[in-house]
């Protein structure tokens, strides 16, 4: 009996075929999600590498972000459905608009998860445990506040911009959003890391990192750069959120950062976690192991990948591909 | 341990527990036995009492409201071997309640290919193959630590839903109808234990609790329990000292896993009922949360947290909506003002050897660092 119950049909077939066919299309699409992923992985990255915390209510601050992009464009006078014909300059005007909107709102929902719920614990010298709780009770709040104003259902994707081929790569083609994304997100990274590694800010950021009494005698004022680190995290979360939300087509829902926070989270500790080019490389890869696993698999087996991923490199680099280093970081 | 020696909280009001305890402890076993066996009756005849302020209805049905309380009850046991004893923070403790389930179903309801067995002999099944699983994903994950363990097993979870999700023969979100129960009829013919009334679950439940606290109980004070505290407390330390860590780390996975899938199966057979809708994170950190409000590491804490965690939203159906906004503010609260949880945890055998040390040293009583989760601070105090 038991064999005829295994024997029923598979459940997983290995199609190789598919992902060898896909492979272009599913590289392209990877490295558009995973540079999503990489840029909130930054958030998780930053903050764990000052507080050595993981932030648990990230994923939250990402889903502020979303529906700021999604209250701005139906403020704009948008509407779900149809994607409108706006000359480029407007386009670029409302998407910066968005774009602000949403690091403003992701940035400061950072900063008030900071002060509200990690700020006091770290006044009562809390154990590591409690934060991790803390960050969990503070996902439960910022997610049901969402849920008991916006109902449970998703917001309709609302969109500016058509995706329109600009040019084929081995049989795949590349839309003007697949470019934007990408390039956004690199340069986004790319500013970041430099902020990280050259700015006065970003050496307290490494101090701090590096051994926090230490840095405080020698005049770095702790608070404010935790402050900042959260702040950094959540407008990366922000910039996140507007690409996201001109890329997947679901829209923005109360529980929408859950599945996607846990991948960035992976990617992060993918690349090793407190380490910012980790964080890119991770987000990368995680975006095309899931695009890879989706053809070889089957697409319902897409999110399976990512935590059989994390699992993996856990098991055998617990420190993730490049290392933890946020704090070594030589300029 | 450093976190205690920082703690700004004064001794006196950390112990603010210890009195009832000491008296109790002081007792012998017959006057203990004469309180315990009023309070297992009360707490046996409670559906049947229905207290008029206790009660749940008209909203919800009391005796079933019970068996809620009491699934919960035993999941935060289970959970609390794992957490509170061992001190590995598990954040997908719904993959084993989910496999206990689905193992129920798979054995017992018709909608499955495989065989009919009976409710009570699929329990121990169920048990085994959490058993199982619990090794499987023992093994390859307990060598992490703090964090990275709490999000792999967080992934594992997750797994086992979306598995739940995409197997066929596991029928996703059809589900298994007429899952199995006990047998037994009442005199006039109708079958004891059906998915209307809660009485006999309870029951039923209730002295599975009984008999999984001997157990765990005799566990905790036996060899491998404190081989427990001493990983939960320094697991280095432990290591140094010549405790297998890893070997013990196993067991206290594999045990609550087993409890987990228990309680999974009494739910399974309760609503029976299954299907992959029920097993997200969210449920498992509800469980957690029971563990953490009541006080990691203390039986009677985590049987409280979880009954404030199950019963408040079926009592209060007006707030009910409410319930996971308030459980976060709860725990942010909670972990802010009172981390060790409303009943701290407080290991019997340490905070005695704690004593006696402080005695010999003759610095008179002071008992510290009770809170389970201060073993895990290896920063020196530093978040």
């Amino acid at each position: 009996m038991p064999a005829l119950f295994l024997a029923q049909d598979p459940w997983i077939n290995f199609d190789v075929q598919a992902l060898v066919e896909q492979f272009w299309f599913n590289t392209v699409e990877g490295l558009s999600q995973g540079s999503i992923y990489a840029l909130i992985a930054l958030g998780y990255t930053l903050v764990y590498g000052v507080l050595k915390l993981i932030n648990f209510a990230h994923s939250e601050v990402f889903i502020y972000g979303a529906f700021a992009t999604w209250f701005t464009f139906y403020g704009l006078g948008f509407r779900p459905g149809s994607t409108p014909d706006l000359p480029l300059f407007e386009l670029i005007g409302f998407l910066l608009l968005a774009l602000i909107a949403a690091m403003l709102i992701s940035g400061g929902t950072a900063v008030v998860l900071e002060r509200v719920a990690y700020r006091p614990l770290r006044k009562h010298k809390a154990p590591r445990l409690a934060f991790l709780i803390t960050a969990i009770g503070a996902s439960f709040v910022l997610q049901q506040i969402i849920f008991l104003w916006r109902g449970g259902n998703a917001e309709q994707a609302i969109r500016l911009m058509r995706p329109e081929e600009v040019f084929t790569i081995f049989g795949a083609s590349v839309t003007n959003l697949t470019i934007i994304i990408v390039v956004c997100s690199l340069a986004l990274m790319l500013i970041a890391d430099t902020f990280i590694n050259r700015t006065r800010v970003g050496r307290g950021i490494r101090a701090v990192s590096q051994d926090p009494d230490t840095a405080t005698l020698m005049g770095v004022n702790k608070e404010r750069v935790i402050m900042l680190t959260f702040l950094v995290g959540g407008v990366l979360a922000g910039a996140a959120a507007l690409l996201y939300m001109m890329k997947i087509p679901q829209g923005a829902s109360y529980q929408g950062g859950f599945l996607l926070g846990i991948k960035a989270f992976a990617a992060a500790v993918l690349g090793g976690i407190g380490n910012i080019r980790g964080a890119l490389l991770g987000g990368l890869l995680i975006g095309l192991f899931e695009n890879y696993g989706q053809s070889l698999f089957g697409g319902e087996w897409r999110d399976i990948v990512a935590f059989v991923v994390l699992i993996l490199i856990l098991m055998f680099r617990p420190t993730g591909i490049l290392g933890e280093s946020l704090g070594k970081a030589r300029v | 341990m450093t976190a205690a020696t920082t703690t700004p909280t004064s001794p006196t009001k950390r112990s603010g527990g210890r009195p009832m305890r000491e008296r109790w402890s002081k007792l012998n076993r017959f006057q203990q036995w004469a309180v315990l066996i009023p309070v297992a009756a009360f707490i046996y005849l409670l559906p049947v009492l229905n207290p008029p302020i206790l009660t749940t209805e008209p909203g919800y049905d009391f005796s079933i409201a019970m068996f809620e309380v009491a699934r919960f009850a035993l999941i935060a046991i289970g959970l609390n071997v794992v957490v509170g004893q061992a001190g590995l923070l598990d954040l997908g403790y719904v993959g084993f309640f989910a496999i206990g389930a689905y193992v129920a179903a798979l054995f017992t309801s018709p909608d499955s290919v495989l065989a009919d067995l009976p409710f009570l002999v699929v329990l121990p099944i169920a048990m085994a193959i959490t058993m199982v699983f619990g090794v499987i994903l023992g093994t390859p994950t307990l060598r992490l630590r703090g964090d990275y363990l709490a999000i792999v097993t967080l992934g594992f979870g997750e797994i086992v839903r979306l598995l739940a999700d995409n197997i066929d023969p596991l029928r996703g979100n059809r589900g298994f109808q007429d899952v199995g129960a006990p047998p037994g009829t009442w005199s006039d013919g109708s079958a004891i234990f059906t998915n209307t009334d809660g009485k006999p679950w309870y029951w039923f439940c209730v002295t599975i609790i009984i008999v999984m606290l001997i157990l765990v109980g005799n566990l905790e004070r036996s060899r491998v329990g404190r081989a427990w505290v001493a990983i939960r407390d320094d697991e280095d330390a432990a290591q140094l000292m010549g405790v297998p860590t890893f070997r013990y780390k196993i067991w206290a996975f594999v045990i609550g896993a087993a409890i987990g899938g228990l309680a999974g199966a009494l739910y399974a057979g309760q609503l029976s009922f299954v299907n992959n809708q029920k097993f997200d994170v969210v449920t498992s950190v509800l469980f957690l949360c029971a563990v953490i409000l009541g006080g990691s590491g203390n039986k009677v804490g985590v049987m409280l947290g979880a009954f404030v965690i199950a019963y408040v939203p079926l009592r209060f159906l007006a707030i009910a909506e409410y319930k996971y906004l308030i459980f976060g503010m709860a725990l942010i609260v909670l972990m802010i003002f009172r981390p060790q949880g409303l009943l701290g945890a407080r290991q019997h055998l340490l905070s005695y050897g704690r004593r006696a040390y402080q005695r010999f040293l003759g610095k008179g009583e002071r008992v510290s660092g009770d809170s389970a989760l201060a073993g895990e601070d290896r920063n020196g105090g530093r978040p």
